[in-house]
């Protein structure tokens, strides 16, 4: 057991000539509560899709429990105890919270155990809905949920499949302040007893919950260690913290428009109120990078200069 | 959604979902199926005269088909415009085995008419009737589980799903259409006389038929509703609303649609197979691309989220369809593509939804109306939550 | 060998019928995310077109047809386009359904109209005959087809309307914040999208008679070239119409007419396992 939970080791992806991740290392323990940041077109998203199956490296591999992760389909690597969410929470809409919760709990059940209907409700559905105070609306439709709510939901339908890692990718983005602080009171509590890796931007949120932090710069690790090494560091500065908030660094939004596409553009920070269709939204966004790299970028740019004159 | 925070600590009450639905909710479906089922085989044939009750049959047999897609489309989001091939599958094996029974060891009328010679290889097992039932449901779930699985795990869907089984409906016809000796051609296989050693002609087979089709849709709604309502209904629906997400759940979408969309194709054989004794026709008009689309359109019409409505609709479209073709035959066409036009511009949950919206309307009034008497005591933590579910998709 | 190569040019006409009705459905099912089933119905406007343009031109009536039925059908597109589909954008499982309903009526209306049997429309004198195994109708219907084609290309790739409506076609957000109105590009690509299918009827008329129900023949395999070529890719949409034509043609000419149609199916489906997404690939999340 003295390999490391997750171990990412020299991956690459490549969007149509772009290198969206180049030469990745990253190694995370059991236990460990890891915050990866970076600004907006560092790869983050990116190597946590790569990491649950949704995209393919050009190079490199990943080893989850020292198995290879390379191949294997969404659903299997979620099977191994890989868990993630998305920038864009997407629950059922139509199912009630509880249900929401049921369906992500019953996943190893055998598909003709399925067609039994539920009763009452299971232990990992009971805890779920106790870690994330949400048995209030238990039999409320999904879709009534606010934004937070939605969050929290995703992160206890993760919670009820009792994974070995969770990815969280921006759990707090368009949050107000108190479900900021929910949230992160949340987290504390869940990175108890899981392996956690959070995707996060906001610096306020990452001073006050994270203790390891990797930090990513233009698909690159730029820098590791805690909260205060990171901070100290003159090159995190330099990309990151000199600003305020993560606001566009020209250079690095325009390189991703032109290759990596429009999909980096509204899938920003806020890309929940920016994609607007939630359900497909959610792994499209996710999958941002695989926007028609090329092509989509110079085209809607040129017509789009064309017009505004 | 400003009522998100009054929420993060809930007062703790008796969360409904752990209590189960009230008496009253769970007797009310029971009580309703028992009426519909009493009337549909207690009243039904007494009350109608044999023609009548042979159409009821008829459109029963389409009923099931709706089910079927009800289940497919409504539930699991695939919009199958081929439902017609297995319709005909289930069809053509028990017209075939009709045939070689009343041919009674000599060649069935058509093959002589078309100077076949020797009875196909194809047609010899389907003189075993046991066969023939088994296969017209077999073949069809074989079928759409080969076409699923082949489709699905490509996550080929949506409209590309529906394009390929409308394909396949055209492609059947034209095979069907081609092959004269073996099926019949254009005219199919019909005139058949006698079922299990009974005249079929008869008032007494028919009605006996009749019941068999009334009680097999029944059985079967039963069936698909607690399918609909177990957790694999469930997944169903999540995969309808967002395939991707329960990919992450660890889930694979493809393996749930094959299953379901093999079942509707199942649904479908056994209602094919139910047809021909009543009807004493299978040919390809009753299984291409139109009568295919008919069906779902009367599962539009009736209400696709809901296997009551499917059923509904198809009945209801079937009457119509006999009732407008007798007074003026033109018009149905017209009053069909209207109909279908009407219904998904403007109510796309068809009848049933209808129904829910009147009813949550009415929900609501009386809500309101309690809520002022009882003073602003809800405060925000209501608010957002009064949006009826059904304002959604 | 000389039944293969009789076959060429009947498999390459059809072929080329086949893609002047795709394109219209590639765009519109590319850019809008709309299936639209009453397409065929324009190809027999087209075709209805040019039989009326007859009373008056005669013989040339085909040649007269061919502005006339694109703005014929275009103008009927557009109309479908306003008063209805545009409700429906994003939402292609209900549009196909609806303009379902669409084709059924103007079907009847075909039929009442101009009657249920099949007219003919007399096809130039000069189109008559041919050069070796190359019969001159299918000839101009190639030609057709190629130059719609070309048309297509320049329109979408040296104007600027055509430029916009390809970046509404790979993102219509990113394209409607640029100041796009997104809402005329997708009326243009209607209009023009549907005018094609006018202009394939014309060229049906002179290999065919005409009937209210000459689009539903039609219509099935112009999808499954929209399915095998990739949504909204004029290259996709040439070769897979040229392959389906062909297909087509040898599958009916080895073995027999009623099983071409399940070869074509069969090749499609094994053709999506390998590229499930089409021969070209755009990449837009919008579609489930």
């Amino acid at each position: 057991m003295s390999e490391a939970l997750l171990e990412v080791r020299d991956l690459s992806v490549v969007f149509d000539g772009f290198r969206a991740l180049d030469g990745v290392d990253l190694t995370v323990e059991r236990g460990e509560l890891r915050f990866l940041i970076g600004p907006n077109g560092a790869g983050k998203t990116t190597l946590i899709d790569v990491i649950t199956g949704l995209t393919r490296p050009a190079g490199g591999s990943v080893r989850f429990e020292g198995r290879d992760l390379a191949g294997r389909k969404e659903h299997e690597i979620v099977r191994m105890g890989v868990g993630r969410t998305f920038q864009t929470s997407v629950v059922f809409e139509e199912l009630t919270v509880l249900e929401n919760l049921d369906l992500a709990a019953s996943f190893r059940r055998p598909l003709w155990s399925l067609a039994r209907r539920r009763r009452g409700v299971s232990d990992a559905v009971a805890a779920a809905m106790e870690t994330t105070q949400l048995h209030a609306l238990a039999d409320r439709p999904a879709g009534v949920l606010s934004h937070g709510q939605r969050q929290w939901l995703e992160i206890g339908m993760l919670i009820a499949q009792g994974p070995r890692l969770l990815l969280l990718d921006e759990p707090v983005a368009g949050m107000s302040g108190e479900e900021r602080q929910h949230t992160g009171e949340l987290l504390t509590e869940i990175a108890k007893e899981h392996t956690v890796i959070v995707i996060e931007h906001d610096m306020e949120f990452l001073r006050r919950y994270a203790s390891q932090v990797t930090v990513l710069h233009e698909g690159k690790v730029l820098v590791e260690g805690s909260v205060d090494e990171v901070r100290a560091d003159p090159r995190v500065q330099e990309v990151y913290l000199g600003r305020t908030d993560d606001t566009f660094d020209p250079a690095v939004a325009g390189k991703t428009t032109a290759s990596a596409g429009g999909g980096r553009m509204a899938g920003g920070p806020d890309a929940g109120t920016a994609i607007g269709e939630g359900v497909v939204a959610g792994p499209g966004a996710a999958g941002t990078g695989t926007m028609s790299g090329t092509a989509a970028g110079p085209v809607a740019g040129s017509a789009a200069a064309g017009e505004v004159k | 959604m400003t009522a998100t925070v009054r929420n993060l600590v809930p007062p703790a009450p008796p969360a409904p979902a752990l209590r189960g639905p009230s008496l009253r909710d769970r007797l009310k479906g029971p009580a309703v199926f028992t009426f519909v089922a009493v009337l549909a085989l207690v009243a039904a044939p007494l009350l109608l005269e044999p023609f009548r009750l042979n159409l009821l049959a008829k459109y029963l047999c389409y009923a099931i088909v709706a089910l079927g897609i009800g289940l497919a489309w409504g539930q699991g989001g695939m919009l199958t415009l081929g439902q017609g091939v297995f319709f005909g599958l289930g069809g053509y094996a028990m017209g075939m085995y009709l045939k070689l029974n009343d041919a009674g060891g000599d060649l069935p009328d058509f093959m002589v008419w078309s100077g076949v010679e020797k009875l196909p290889a194809l047609w010899a097992p389907f003189a075993n009737p046991v066969f023939a039932v088994v296969f017209a449901v077999a073949g069809p779930v074989l079928l759409a589980l080969l076409l699923g699985a082949l489709v699905f795990r490509q996550r080929v869907r949506g409209a590309y799903f529906a394009i390929l089984t409308q394909a396949l409906a055209a492609a059947t016809v034209i095979l069907l259409v081609g092959q004269q000796g073996l099926t019949g051609g254009t005219n199919g296989l019909t005139n058949f006389f006698e079922l299990f050693g009974q005249d079929l002609a008869a008032d007494e087979t028919q009605r006996g038929l009749y019941l068999v089709v009334a009680a097999v849709l029944g059985v079967l709604y039963l069936l698909a509703r607690q399918l609909v309502r177990s957790r694999f209904g469930r997944l169903l629906v999540a995969i309808r609303d967002g395939e991707d997400r329960v990919r992450f759940l660890g889930y694979n979408p493809a393996t749930v649609k094959t299953v379901t969309f093999a079942v509707s194709a199942g649904m479908a054989g056994l209602a094919g197979a139910l047809f021909v004794p009543v009807v004493g026709i299978i040919s390809p008009a009753l299984l291409g691309v139109v009568p295919s689309l008919e069906l779902v359109v009367a599962v539009a019409v009736g209400g696709r989220f809901s296997l009551a409505g499917a059923v509904l609709g198809a009945v209801l479209m079937g009457y119509a369809r006999t009732s407008f073709s007798e007074e003026f035959a033109d018009g149905w066409l017209y009053l069909q593509g209207a109909l279908f036009i009407l219904v998904i511009s403007l109510a796309p949950k068809g009848l049933f939804g209808l129904l829910a919206a009147a009813r949550n309307l009415i929900a609501a009034r009386t809500q309101s109306r309690s809520r002022t008497m009882d003073g602003d005591m809800a405060g925000g933590a209501d608010g957002p939550l009064v949006e009826a579910p059904e304002a959604r998709a | 060998m000389e039944a293969v190569v009789n076959q060429l040019p009947i498999g390459l006409s059809i072929g080329a019928v086949l893609l002047l009705i795709a394109l219209g459905l590639t765009f519109t099912f590319g850019q809008m995310g709309v299936i639209n089933m009453a397409h065929g119905e324009f190809i027999m406007a087209g075709a209805y077109t040019a039989y009326l343009l007859q009373g008056w031109a005669g013989r040339q009536a085909v040649l007269v047809a061919l502005p006339v039925a694109f703005a014929v059908a275009g103008i009927m597109g557009l109309i479908l386009e306003r008063l209805a589909i545009r409700h429906f954008y994003g939402r292609p499982l209900d549009t196909l359904l609806l303009t379902w309903g669409v084709s059924l009526v103007l079907q009847q209306l075909a039929r009442d109209l101009f009657g249920a049997p099949n007219v003919q429309v007399q096809a130039p004198t000069w189109l008559q005959g041919g050069m070796g195994i190359l019969p001159y109708n299918r000839l101009f219907i190639f030609a057709l087809a190629v130059g719609s084609v070309v048309a297509i290309w320049g329109y979408m790739n040296r104007t600027s309307q055509g430029r916009r409506m390809q970046a509404v076609m790979q993102n219509r957000q990113l394209a409607a914040v640029s100041g796009i109105n997104t809402g005329r590009v997708d009326q243009r690509t209607f209009f023009i999208g549907s005018g094609l299918a006018g202009i394939a009827g014309v060229a049906l008329t002179l290999i065919g008679p005409v009937g209210p129900a000459l689009g539903t023949y039609y219509i099935v395999d112009a999808f499954l070239v929209v399915v095998a070529g990739g949504l909204g890719r004029l290259g996709g949409a040439v070769i897979a119409a040229a392959a389906l034509g062909l297909l087509n043609s040898y599958a009916e000419f080895w073995t027999n007419a009623s099983l071409a149609k399940v070869i074509v199916l069969v090749v499609i489906i094994g053709f999506l396992q390998v590229r499930p997404q089409g021969l070209f690939v755009l990449r837009a999340r919008a579609l489930t």
